[in-house]
């Protein structure tokens, strides 16, 4: 069986990266089979080396690509300034939205424009898919945890019931797990989160936190967000994916490395598995335990067929 | 200002009570509330005593099914919803738009506040509650500064409700999904975090160590006190330096500043603990009782007494005491 049917999206960078770099990632990426990409700063406020503008500018140059694009909303909306933010995201005027928190579902659906649901909306049931959709949803990634099995049920009782939603699922790279008011980076640097020093920048994939016994990298601190330890990898469940109604596998960027990722992802719903290069530049502990009904970290066994 | 304290038990139910709590709320025996603990919370018929006993001393009484119901047990969180409403609870505090919606439709009439597992943090999220639910009241998440706090509630559609006192979340309630990453359980889905049956203790050559799921949390010295391992409060590693990367075990205590929530007309202040004893619930509601009758009497000559400090201190987890998101400098 193979899932060529499924699209690959690109979810959002959820590190801080130099403007170069986010310019450099995404001119490549605008050579990759992805069908849309999302983009934007979804973590803090405080990185502001990306204007909108320049967020708008990339959105162009992979429209013109032929990528549907998507801006991604912050998560986690405190102030009165990240509101002012989020308004001028969503009348953008170009590009549609990703709402990652009720602020955003709220601002999009009072001006009446079509959003992405984000995965850390909560969306775990019918009534609450239907809610969303009346308020102008048409597509929305499953939460992290929610099991394979889950959401094959929430997708054929949301046909059932006669929503039309597009669904993505986070198949790839570190798990968006939580989001504080602190920043554990700056923290880990003693720097007050307000002068923060942005030392985000100097961690493009993140900071490593493992247990005392260095046995396992458990967490991956993002400045006030933390992904899992390992990296999600369901390049073996696509088919399963396609069969239940999944739209598009969204792929997590890293700073290394994402072509690689792509062309295997894109192999991989041929039904094609090659064996890693030995000089691979994707080298992480890899999970997928919350789609087989584990604990997120655990690393399920998978059948090639 | 109204005084929301927890009811685990019905003995911390009449204990609130009797000290003098505005409201109580409590739980169901099962996952659709956030404190899903063995032998806590209530049956059908602990409950309807509880009740009768706070109304027949002016005491209002919450019921919480805060936690998200997957599709395929949508049934089970409904009939809690409906068990409630029999029940003649005085509020639902909800956080799932599907159930809210439900509440709404089917019982009207009661109450619906929006659980700070809701995770709303802005006016424009609070807006979206109101406009789709109707919402009366809203929880809010314990990640604003004070500054903020005040920025919301200037904006707010609805009556407000924060955490005054207690454990502290790190994490901004209702995304968070650490505690299901390590053990396939977390407060939305099954009402729990770093649940019990997945800790383990040992005593090796290097320390008493806790675990979840098999995952080393902390690990302690023969001179140091052990803490319950939840996850985000452990010792790890990071860069070569081991110890609270994310968050020290702390209590939250906003004694010094309750007189500036007053102001900001905050309606209620909620007390975190459902899984503590009768005797801990007592205690701090026994505290926060004087403390808004003195707010109430003195005004802007509110100062905080040594004594509240000195009783409270010892309840709160590892002994200290902070002011958490609320004050800038923690972040």
């Amino acid at each position: 069986m193979t899932a060529a049917s499924l699209e690959l999206s690109l979810g959002p960078v959820s590190f801080y990266w130099t403007r170069e770099r986010y310019f450099a990632f995404y001119e490549q990426a605008c050579h990759w089979p992805l069908t849309s990409v999302t983009l934007g700063e979804t973590v803090c406020s405080r990185r502001r080396d990306m204007k909108l503008a320049d967020w708008l500018e990339i959105g162009h140059q992979l429209a013109a690509a032929g990528k549907q694009v998507i801006l991604g909303s912050q998560t986690l909306i405190e102030s009165n300034a990240d509101l002012r933010d989020l308004t001028r995201l969503c009348d953008n005027g170009d590009f549609l939205v990703e709402a990652n928190d009720m602020s955003a579902v709220h601002r999009l659906s009072e001006a009446g424009l079509p959003f992405v649901g984000g995965p850390a909306l909560n969306l775990y049931n019918v009534p609450t898919l239907e809610i969303l959709k009346h308020a102008g949803m048409f597509r929305f990634v499953a939460p992290v945890e929610l099991p394979g099995a889950d959401l094959a049920r929430l997708l054929a009782d949301a046909r059932e019931a006669g929503l039309a939603l597009d669904c993505e699922v986070l198949a790839y790279g570190h798990l968006p797990l939580a989001w504080s008011s602190r920043c554990f980076t700056a923290r880990h640097h003693q720097h007050p989160k307000d002068r923060c020093q942005f030392v985000c920048q100097d961690y493009p994939e993140g900071l490593s936190l493992t247990t005392q016994d260095d046995s396992r990298r458990l967490f991956t601190l993002n400045g006030i967000q933390t992904l899992s330890g390992a990296c999600q990898d369901l390049r073996h469940e696509l088919a399963e994916m396609a069969a239940m109604g999944v739209s598009a596998a969204r792929l997590s960027p890293r700073s290394e490395g994402m072509d690689e990722v792509v062309a295997d992802f894109d192999l991989a719903r041929q039904g094609r598995y090659p064996a890693p290069s030995p000089l691979a530049l994707v080298d992480a502990e890899l999970c997928n335990g919350y789609w087989h009904g584990q604990a997120g970290m655990d690393l399920a066994p998978v059948l090639e067929d | 200002m109204e005084l929301v304290c927890p009811a685990g038990s019905l003995p911390a139910l009449k204990r609130a009570v009797d000290e003098g709590a505005n409201a109580v709320y409590f739980g169901f025996q099962n996952a659709t509330n956030a404190r899903q603990f063995a032998g806590l919370n209530f049956t059908d018929k602990r409950a309807r005593e509880g009740i009768d006993y706070a109304h027949a001393r002016g005491c209002r009484v919450f019921c919480a099914i805060n936690t998200y119901p997957q599709q395929s047990s949508l049934a089970q969180w409904r009939a809690a919803v409906d068990q409630a409403a029999s029940l003649q609870v005085d509020a639902l505090i909800l956080a799932d738009p599907g159930l809210l919606a439900y509440a709404a439709e089917r019982h009207p009439d009661i109450p619906r506040h929006l659980s700070v597992q809701g995770s709303a943090t802005s006016h424009e999220a609070l807006a979206f509650y109101h406009r789709e639910f109707g919402i009366r009241r809203a929880v809010l998440p314990r990640v604003l500064s004070i500054h903020q706090v005040r920025d919301l509630a200037r904006h707010s559609p609805v009556e407000l409700e924060v955490f005054a006192f207690g454990s502290l979340c790190i994490m901004a309630e209702g995304r968070c999904y650490l505690s299901s990453y390590l053990t396939g359980e977390s407060p939305n889905t099954h009402g729990v975090c770093s649940p019990a049956a997945h800790v383990r203790w040992e005593e090796t050559a290097s320390g008493r160590e806790s675990r979840l799921n098999g995952v080393l949390i902390d690990r302690y010295r023969a001179d140091e006190q052990a803490g319950y391992p939840t996850l985000c409060k452990g010792r790890f590693n990071v860069e070569g330096d081991v110890g609270h990367a994310i968050e020290a075990p702390t209590s939250l205590n906003t004694l010094d500043l309750l007189p500036q929530l007053a102001a900001l007309g905050i309606k209620a202040i909620k007390i975190e603990g459902r899984q503590r004893s009768p005797a801990y619930v007592a205690s701090v509601t026994r505290v926060w009782r004087q403390v808004l009758d003195h707010l109430h009497q003195a005004g802007d000559d509110y100062r905080p007494q040594a004594d509240w400090s000195a009783a409270l201190a010892p309840l709160a987890e590892g002994s200290t005491h902070t002011l958490g998101a609320y004050e800038r400098d923690w972040k």
